[in-house]
């Protein structure tokens, strides 16, 4: 009786001061993959704490959510609070003012706990600009029973050479076992990612010091061409669609010996409600070629980020914090359990040996993201910052379109040497007419 | 005095939607204009230069301009083939009395309710996947290698998804036109001792040719701005395959978010899809207008 | 004699009728079969056609992501209210282009459709810009006007070529018998008239139901329709057959009920006067 009473009191108080306080709702744009998806099932703890604040979720599919949210702060049209975006956008929007730096994250929020190599890519003249909600790199996910069958063991640093023999052995187009799966799919963001990422780990470069494309050299040369001809010889069929995620449903269906790509992919294809193969997969570094130091991984974080424009920033950053805090990793945690929270963004997060039980791919993970380095991306020195991306306005459009070459030569439209010809024309006429040739 | 009096109360009635087209014609076109001739990307804000026809230049020096051209032609072309043909063809059977008629007629028919998202979505990995799709399955149950739909024949699996949308409204013209077509002058041929294959030459085809007209002009207007389907499909790909004009206007302005270049593609595009629609007008205006 | 050629070729037709009808209608039966399948099953090889483990899963799961109820009232509100309010605009000028036509009346008509053929992607920032300004992103009004906009010219003109099959002798039979302006319009135009309105009215909600580019770019949470309700699942990850035809087929479903619930209606003005 007491408590029932206690409870209807403590209602009607939280419902008077609703109702005193103005709500405030914040509309937060976000990409429709996994781990954002949770945490819209997860917000029943902020709201909690904050009654005054009504979430109001747009989920969008990663290139739609990039168009609208690019129109939305260039022109300040002012329809989102909190928008998810990532390493590549950070440093080009913190530059125009259009985001406000995150400094009121909260006493408890210990931003020194956030991984030096993410925070330094959501970081601006030394401000945080965007605060990480999950970081990843990318790194080879294998099928032990695969390679066991093969009569091969995967090392910790595997090199091309071996991920080429290995690819060979272990496909078998009859019973559908592809050896390799990578992305086709053209987009910057899609098969320019991993490209971009495999050429440094080729010795090559998209830009020289004077901006001048480099499609011409023999490095791109080596690396289209032991990309191409892994996939038509091991490679699944209409890989030249194939995306991420379109690759996480042939590896987790079981057709894939092997996949480099992102290290977020560790926790869907370990998880047997989803993966048949959940128990078969072990994870390596991404590959480099004999004698190149750099490794085929990139580094990347979705991040929330608050545009300069709203209206609503203090309840905004509240929920960023929150979102991004340790204490969010407690909560999905304690619901879905360790190997389900967003990775790649705390220390702690790696110190913590529940996490490191729960989670197979944590350790290779860890050492991917120490690994990349966006200020220093390439063997030969660059004029730009970001691994497999180019840290400028015009990449998205560039990057795109060479991807489109690149996908036509994976599906045997044109040859290799078409494909990196007319990427070069096409890189040198767009940097050009963005003044950056002169 | 009468006359002058309905004319004007027709011109009067004629206003609002005169007016309304004419502004939202107008208004976008000359904000359109302007900026084709700035040097206007929306990722770096500050001075919009004034850049003559730099824009321009740009645009039809694309190694894609004309292949895009080509693109939206075979498109429009491929699909107002299937859909005339396979639309008279479905008019035909659909025509004829048979067993539960009304139940086909709604499956025919239904594809055009569909967005073009969704069927874009659906035949991409349903149907067309060469690992999970339907087809694929066909295929490898006929001991053929599946067909990889989207980076083999891409214009063409575009194409076709978009001639499945669009052949239900052909269908449903044809076949009402069909329908108006006079019994007696049917059973006279007949009696005549006409054939099935003259019937259908010397009747039945000049009397749809006004509804074939209606189809292909409506069509025609929908096809030339084909973008969703290969949004979701092929994204314009493999390499630019099955880019058409709207989708390279389309990466200019939403992947480079350079607005002058998006600009000055758009004006040119609206030049073009003129140029068809007053080849299109005076081609088969005469036919409606009777 | 004749009665058995009758027979036999019913039975024929009956077998290629059916065939070219399940033919046309398979990518929506399998996609609402999928959408009871787990996903497991979605991608099973050999695919289950009907014996498989039905499920409501994915249903839950679509609805637990996002307001399905919220964006179908949008899709609702504005290809209603664009069709409404078009038709409203139109009825006159369709009215006045029928019945007392100039030598420019083709040519305003011809404009008008032209205007459907710029491409939207050119106008998208401009016409961005001029929301923000007014105040309009992310609202069902502008959205609604838009759309109206986008159909104006498809409705003018399903009109006019409706109107002008009704036999202007009528009329003047009606003004010969005494009935003022009024009452012509009243007791013989619009009952003509609204078989064509009718099926000027339904097929142009089926197009603004269907519009996606405008509806997708001008709009966020607030007024988005089913358009981007469906874009959230284009392409998520890993496996996502059996969720995306769910989402799939609550998009398509309502408008394909009114659409063959009202198919009669929708057929018999659907001539843009190609039958004579």
């Amino acid at each position: 009786m007491k408590l029932k009473s206690l409870i209807l009191g403590a209602c009607s108080v939280l419902a008077m001061a609703g109702f005193a306080r103005a709500d405030t709702t914040l509309t937060i744009a976000t990409v429709n993959n996994g781990d954002m998806i949770r945490m819209q099932g997860l917000t029943d703890d902020f709201t909690k704490a904050n009654p005054d604040i009504k979430l109001n979720w747009v989920t969008l599919e990663e290139n739609v959510l990039r168009q609208k949210v690019t129109t939305d702060i260039a022109t300040k049209g002012g329809q989102f609070d909190v928008m998810t975006i990532g390493t590549y956008e950070v440093p080009i929007w913190a530059k125009q003012n259009w985001l406000l730096p995150l400094d009121n994250l909260g006493s408890d929020y210990d931003v020194d706990d956030l991984l030096p190599a993410i925070r330094s890519g959501l970081s601006a003249g030394g401000k945080l600009y965007a605060a990480p909600f999950y970081g990843e790199s990318s790194y080879t996910m294998y099928r032990k029973d695969l390679m066991d069958k093969a009569g091969l063991k995967m090392p910790d640093k595997p090199n091309w050479a071996f991920i080429r023999e290995a690819a060979d052995k272990m496909t078998d187009k009859a019973n559908g076992i592809y050896g390799i799966c990578l992305r086709g799919k053209a987009g910057w963001g899609e098969n320019m990612a991993f490209l971009t990422a495999m050429s440094n780990s080729f010795g090559a470069r998209w830009f020289d010091e004077k901006w001048h494309p480099q499609f011409d050299q023999p490095e791109w040369k080596d690396t289209l061409s032991f990309y191409v001809d892994l996939m038509k010889a091991d490679g699944p069929p209409g890989a030249s669609s194939n995306g991420f995620n379109e690759n996480l449903a042939l590896f987790q269906s079981g057709k894939c010996g092997m996949w480099i790509d992102a290290t977020v992919a560790g926790s869907f294809v370990t998880d047997p409600k989803n993966s048949k193969i959940a128990k078969d997969v072990g994870f390596a570094l991404a590959p480099n070629k004999e004698g190149v130091d750099k490794r085929a991984n990139w580094l990347w974080s979705w991040a929330l980020a608050i545009p300069a424009g709203t209206k609503k920033a203090e309840a905004a950053e509240k929920f960023v914090s929150w979102a991004t805090s340790k204490h969010y990793l407690d909560i999905v945690a304690a619901k879905d359990g360790w190997a389900n929270v967003p990775p790649g963004t705390r220390k702690s997060l790696y110190d913590n040996q529940k996490y490191l039980d729960a989670a197979p791919f944590a350790k290779m993970t860890l050492a991917s993201i120490k690994a990349a380095d966006p200020e220093h991306p390439t063997v030969k020195p660059v004029p730009y910052v970001g691994v497999q991306f180019v840290a400028i306005p015009e990449f998205q459009g560039i990057g795109t379109a060479v991807g489109q070459q690149f996908s036509a030569a994976l599906a045997g439209q044109i040859s290799v040497d078409q494909a990196l010809s007319s990427a070069q024309q096409l890189t040198t006429r767009e940097m050009t007419k963005a003044g950056y040739i002169k | 005095m009468a006359t002058l009096h309905t004319r004007a109360s027709a011109r009067l009635m004629m206003a609002p939607s005169v007016i309304l087209l004419f502004v939202w014609m107008v208004v976008p076109l000359a904000m359109t204009l302007y900026f084709s001739f700035l040097s206007y990307n929306l990722l770096t804000p500050g001075a919009h230069n004034f850049i003559g026809f730099l824009n321009y230049s740009y645009f039809l020096t694309d190694p894609a301009f004309l292949m895009a051209i080509g693109n939206t032609l075979l498109l429009v072309i491929g699909v107002l083939l299937i859909t005339v043909i396979g639309g008279i063809l479905l008019a035909l059977v659909l025509d004829q009395p048979f067993w539960g008629q009304g139940i086909v007629r709604l499956l025919v028919i239904a594809p055009f309710f569909v967005m073009p998202t969704v069927s874009a979505l659906v035949w991409k990995n349903m149907l067309m996947n060469p690992v999970y799709g339907l087809f694929a399955w066909i295929a490898r149950g006929l001991g053929i290698t599946p067909i990889d739909w989207l980076a083999d024949v891409p214009l063409f699996s575009i194409t076709l998804i978009v001639a499945w949308q669009w052949l239900p409204f052909a269908t449903l013209i044809l076949l009402t036109a069909l329908q108006s077509l006079d019994g007696e002058q049917k059973e006279a041929a007949e009696m005549d001792g006409a054939g099935a294959v003259s019937r259908f030459i010397y009747i039945v085809l000049p009397h749809l040719s006004r509804a074939i007209t209606v189809v292909i002009l409506i069509q025609t207007i929908f096809l030339l701005s084909i973008f969703a389907e290969i949004l979701v499909t092929t994204n314009g790909g493999p390499g630019i395959q099955s880019t058409n004009l709207t989708y390279l206007v389309y990466a200019q302005a939403l992947l480079q978010f350079d607005v002058g270049g998006a600009s000055a593609g758009g004006i040119i595009a609206v030049i073009l899809a003129n140029i068809v629609g007053i080849f299109l007008i005076r081609l088969i205006g005469k036919n409606l207008d009777r | 004699m004749a009665r058995a050629i009758n027979t036999r070729s019913k039975i024929t037709f009956t077998i290629v009728g059916w065939l070219c009808g399940l033919l046309l209608f398979f990518p929506i039966l399998w996609t609402f079969l999928t959408s009871f399948k787990t996903e497991g099953d979605a991608i099973a090889n050999p695919p289950y056609f009907l014996f498989f483990h039905w499920t409501l899963e994915n249903y839950i799961e679509v609805q637990a992501r996002s307001d399905y109820l919220h964006h179908f009232l949008n899709s609702v509100t504005i290809s209603v209210g664009s069709t409404v309010i078009g038709l409203i605009i139109a009825v006159p000028a369709a009215w006045a282009m029928a019945f007392s036509p100039t030598k420019h009346t083709k040519d305003v008509l011809m404009w008008m459709l032209s205007t459907k053929m710029m491409p939207a992607v050119g106008a998208l920032i401009p016409i961005y810009l001029i929301f923000r300004d007014w105040g309009l992103l992310d609202s069902r009004i502008g959205l609604t006007a838009i759309v109206m906009l986008i159909n104006l010219p498809i409705i003018v003109w399903m009109l006019y070529t409706y109107f002008r099959e009704i036999p202007g002798e009528i009329l003047e039979a009606a003004r010969m018998d005494g009935a003022s302006l009024a009452k012509e319009i009243i007791y013989v135009l619009t009952p003509m008239a609204v078989p064509g309105i009718a099926s000027t009215l339904l097929l142009n909600i089926i197009l603004a139901w269907n519009e996606a580019f405008w509806t997708l770019n001008l709009s966020t949470s607030k007024a988005a329709p089913l358009t981007t309700f469906i874009a959230s699942y284009s392409s998520p990850e890993g496996l996502f057959w059996a969720k995306l035809s769910a989402a799939s087929t609550l998009a398509i479903a309502p408008i394909l009920i009114m659409g063959w619930f009202s198919q009669k209606q929708l057929v018999r003005g659907l001539t843009f006067g190609a039958v004579k």
